[in-house]
């Protein structure tokens, strides 16, 4: 079927006289083969969802078998160790949403401040050194920031504040604050700097200041992907469990004073699984109940904040 | 004055105005390394006069002038070890997969939408579903592997999100010159997309382990001991992490158990600073090589 | 004329990205061994045209190619043909230059790698730098990096790369719309120097480009559902002095595109 090759040119230094062979074998069932093996890869993903789902539910379904969701929903005591058993989850969830809480107050006005900067006034070379810095705080390990919490913001918050408890959500509530800062700053930057320059100018036209620009037409603008940055660093914040393990304390109370002791329902599952609670036993169950209760939580937060973002986000 | 709109003292307003707000946003901006600096001088205060040799060969003892992190290092090693063994190929798989093989339909968004959510799952849960599927469904006990496994889950989102960019920087015109060339779909990515990808990918990796490396909610779970007197010999054996063993210690009340955590907490972040300088380095030299 | 019997041939070729049509009833003979231009305003189809030849438009999703293309007498597009078979055969070099981040020896010899060739690769790699017209200037640094190559050197690299495949068809795709006026005529002086042994097509937008170097040429327009038609095909001198249609005497006086 190929047409006899001519003579080479005589410029060319060859030392075959017929062209060159294909010589690689049928290669289809190979490539079909890797393209199988690449999607059982990216399966796992897939199956990492499917497999916290049905796991959590499956034991957890060990739970609600004995105790009911409503129970469990709305009960304000929670003793599943103590006689009398009560399995109210209320306190735990207030216990989250209480550290959580003041995480949030402290890491968004920051965080936002720390945007604003970076985004309308820092110069290149700046943002290049201050950035990074701000990643490292998000590089640290938490349960560093529990003990920084315990042994040195404890300590300082209790001069200020001597009938505090040793244990409380206050202390926590801070250093979890910090830890977040790079979340809010970082998803509000993006956020930010996506408003085009355009949008700037004109301010900067109509004789504005860089302050007055950057709260009345970046700010606002960007207002969507700020939002969803404080929903996805509360989420993670929810999700914390070393430093309010270490630092909030082990006594489940349903509270709004954050110079007291409570726990999250991250360190009830840390407390539970440290114990020597025995598989299959209702005590054994709960951290699944309450695992699963978290996990909805989170999902809902993370999955508000991408609907809300694709919701209302401007569009250049 | 025109129109008697006194211009000139608003605007001196709206610049002191501007100049203070200027001066507290960059304030914020450097809070968080304030705090950093001082949690890292309170940490290196309280423990670098117990961080000696004695402490990184010795097993935790009740007693603290005896106790050391042994077992943890090591449990550390071992852990990481095969976290990193799993996670690499299934994280640059999956990652190959969804940009170069997955053709854009629903599956591939749902996909994609799905390992960005993972992400965002909170550590203890990852360690709850270690605990129910691998220690206890695939009766693998409380091992070293059902650790790497779990950690393996966690990591894999980053991985396979910096693989994702890191394939995505490869030119188009580069594959196309190689698909006219007569190269197949897997020959495309093994000679040319990967090599030029793989430093972006590796960077990835460290920096996902460097995170995995300071979970101590998941291995918890998985591990449920603080107090081990042993090192791993094979992926089955129990095992313990230095974020457990400095929980442990942090959790004591006695204060000499502090300054233990404190040593231990050095440790772990000369561990991470380590991991981070390679990943920057790593980064660098990559990116002078493009240059070229 | 001996060797002018059809190299490739199209015949009702018609090609679809998704629901746009892009060509539409292309039917022409391509002879053996000689230049062939495919000229006309942007947005024509030439790149399109050019190809549905070494099926390169399998790659972009949802492609679809009605009628014929033959490559010596066979349908590159019949179910049995393996797209990698008609690559092997039918090279393309492209408008911008894309050597890979390898070193010069590396990018020649990438083609007869992958395809399974195994033998005489130095010989190979030589060869095709000769012919490619690159020996000479870098004949002393084949494992330097070929991104250290000029853009004229890297196009020529890029050429030679197809070469050591010993392909019968070259196709161009605008090769030196990227290049300076001296780059372009080294690759015109080239372009002649291979036609004595393969066919080569080229995509050009510049006029005089088809007029000093090619044999055939090909005037393309979009139809008003913009779609690209062929409308005139012939010899080089003929198109360009006495063509048969208005639209083509338009464009080549440049009285539009």
């Amino acid at each position: 079927m190929r047409p006899e090759n001519p003579n080479p040119p005589e410029n060319a230094i060859s030392t075959y006289s017929t062209s060159p062979r294909r010589v690689r074998k049928r290669p289809l069932l190979r490539e079909a083969s890797i393209t199988w093996l690449l999607f059982g890869c990216a399966l796992v993903s897939v199956l990492t969802t499917v497999g916290i789902v049905v796991m959590l539910a499956v034991q957890a379904a060990g739970f609600f078998r004995q105790v009911s969701v409503l129970e469990f929903l709305t009960g304000i005591q929670w003793t599943p160790l103590f006689d009398p058993q009560h399995f109210g989850v209320l306190p735990l969830v207030g216990g989250t949403l209480l550290t959580a809480g003041i995480a949030i107050l402290v890491a968004l006005p920051v965080g936002l401040a720390s945007a604003i900067y970076l985004s309308e006034y820092a110069r290149d070379s700046v943002r290049r050194v201050l950035k990074p810095m701000l990643e490292i705080l998000a590089g640290v390990p938490t349960v560093v920031y529990g003990y920084f919490a315990l042994t040195f913001v404890t300590p300082l918050l209790r001069s200020v504040f001597p009938n505090m408890i040793v244990f409380n959500a206050l202390s926590a509530g801070l250093v979890m604050g910090i830890m977040i800062i790079p979340m809010v700053s970082s998803l509000s930057e993006d956020a930010m700097v996506a408003v085009p320059r355009s949008l700037r100018n004109a301010a900067y036209g109509l004789g504005a200041t860089r302050f007055e620009v950057a709260t009345r037409v970046v700010m606002p603008a960007a207002v969507s992907g700020i939002v969803a940055a404080c929903i996805l660093a509360l989420s993670r914040a929810v999700g914390e469990t070393m430093i309010v393990a270490i630092a909030a304390g082990s006594t489940p109370n349903l509270t709004l004073n954050p110079l007291e002791s409570i726990q999250t329902m991250t360190a009830y599952i840390v407390q539970i699984s440290l114990g020597e609670t025995p598989h299959g036993t209702l005590e054994y169950y709960t951290i699944f109940a309450v695992g699963l209760l978290l996990f909805i939580m989170t999902l809902l937060m993370n999955l508000f904040g991408q609907w809300f973002v694709r919701r209302y986000r401007e569009k250049y | 004055m025109r129109n008697g709109f006194p211009f000139k003292r608003r605007l001196k307003v709206r610049q002191v105005k501007g100049g203070v707000f200027r001066t507290m946003f960059l304030a914020a901006t450097l809070v968080g390394t304030f705090v950093l600096i001082v949690l890292i001088v309170d940490v290196l205060r309280d423990g670098a006069g117990w961080l000696d040799w004695q402490f990184l060969t010795s097993y935790p003892s009740r007693r603290p002038e005896e106790a050391g992190l042994l077992s943890a290092l090591f449990g550390t090693l071992w852990v990481m070890a095969f976290t990193a063994l799993l996670s690499f190929p299934v994280g640059i798989g999956t990652a190959i997969y969804l940009e170069e093989y997955a053709p854009d339909n629903r599956l591939r968004r749902l996909i994609q939408t799905n390992i960005n959510n993972l992400a965002g799952v909170p550590s203890i849960v990852y360690g709850l579903l270690g605990l129910s599927l691998f220690v206890q469904a695939l009766a693998l006990g409380r091992s070293v592997l059902a650790g790497a496994m779990t950690l393996t889950l966690m990591s894999l989102p980053v991985i396979i999100i910096a693989a994702q960019e890191a394939i995505r920087s490869v030119p188009e015109s580069h594959r196309l010159g190689a698909f006219a060339l007569g190269a197949t779909r897997w020959q495309v990515v093994r000679n040319i997309v990967l090599p030029s990808a793989l430093p972006g990918v590796l960077t990835g990796t460290i920096l996902a382990m460097s995170r995995a490396i300071g979970e101590a909610a998941p291995m918890i779970a998985i591990s449920a001991l603080v107090y081990l007197t042993f090192i791993p010999t094979n992926p089955m054996d129990r095992f313990t992490v230095l974020p457990i063993q400095i929980f442990n210690w942090v959790s004591r009340p006695q204060e000499d158990f502090q300054h233990l955590a404190a040593a231990g907490i050095i440790v772990l972040l000369i561990v991470l600073l380590g991991m981070n300088a390679a990943a920057i380095i790593l980064r660098n030299r990559y990116q002078q090589r493009t240059e070229e | 004329m001996e060797n002018n019997t059809a190299c490739l041939e199209t015949n009702g070729l018609g090609l679809w990205y998704g629901k746009f049509q892009a060509l539409r009833d292309v039917s022409m003979t391509i002879p053996h061994r000689r230049i062939t231009a495919i000229i006309g305003p942007s947005g024509c189809g030439k790149s399109s045209l050019l190809r549905c030849f070494n099926r390169m438009n399998d790659l972009i999703p949802g492609s679809k190619v009605k009628g014929e293309v033959l490559f010596d007498g066979r349908n590159v597009y019949a179910p049995d043909v393996d797209p990698t078979e008609v690559r092997y055969r039918i090279g393309m070099v492209f408008q911008k230059p894309n050597p890979f981040p390898k070193s010069i020896f590396d990018n020649v010899a990438f083609g007869p790698r992958v395809n399974g060739i195994t033998d005489n690769i130095e010989e190979r790699v030589e060869g095709a730098l000769h012919r490619g017209a690159l020996w000479e200037e870098v004949k002393d640094r084949l494992h330097k990096s070929a991104m250290e190559l000029s853009g004229g050197q890297q196009q020529r690299l890029c050429i030679a790369r197809t070469l050591a495949l010993e392909p019968e068809v070259i196709l161009m795709d605008e090769p030196c719309s990227a290049l300076d006026p001296q780059a372009t005529l080294k690759i015109e002086d080239l372009m002649r120097s291979l036609a004595e042994e393969y066919t080569i097509v080229i995509v050009t937008h510049n006029m005089q480009q088809a007029a000093r170097v090619s044999d055939m040429s090909a005037f393309m327009m979009m139809d008003p559902d913009r779609a690209g038609t062929l409308v005139e095909y012939g010899p080089t001198s003929t198109l360009f002095t006495l063509p048969k249609d208005k639209r083509t005497e338009d464009y080549i006086t440049g009285r539009f595109g």
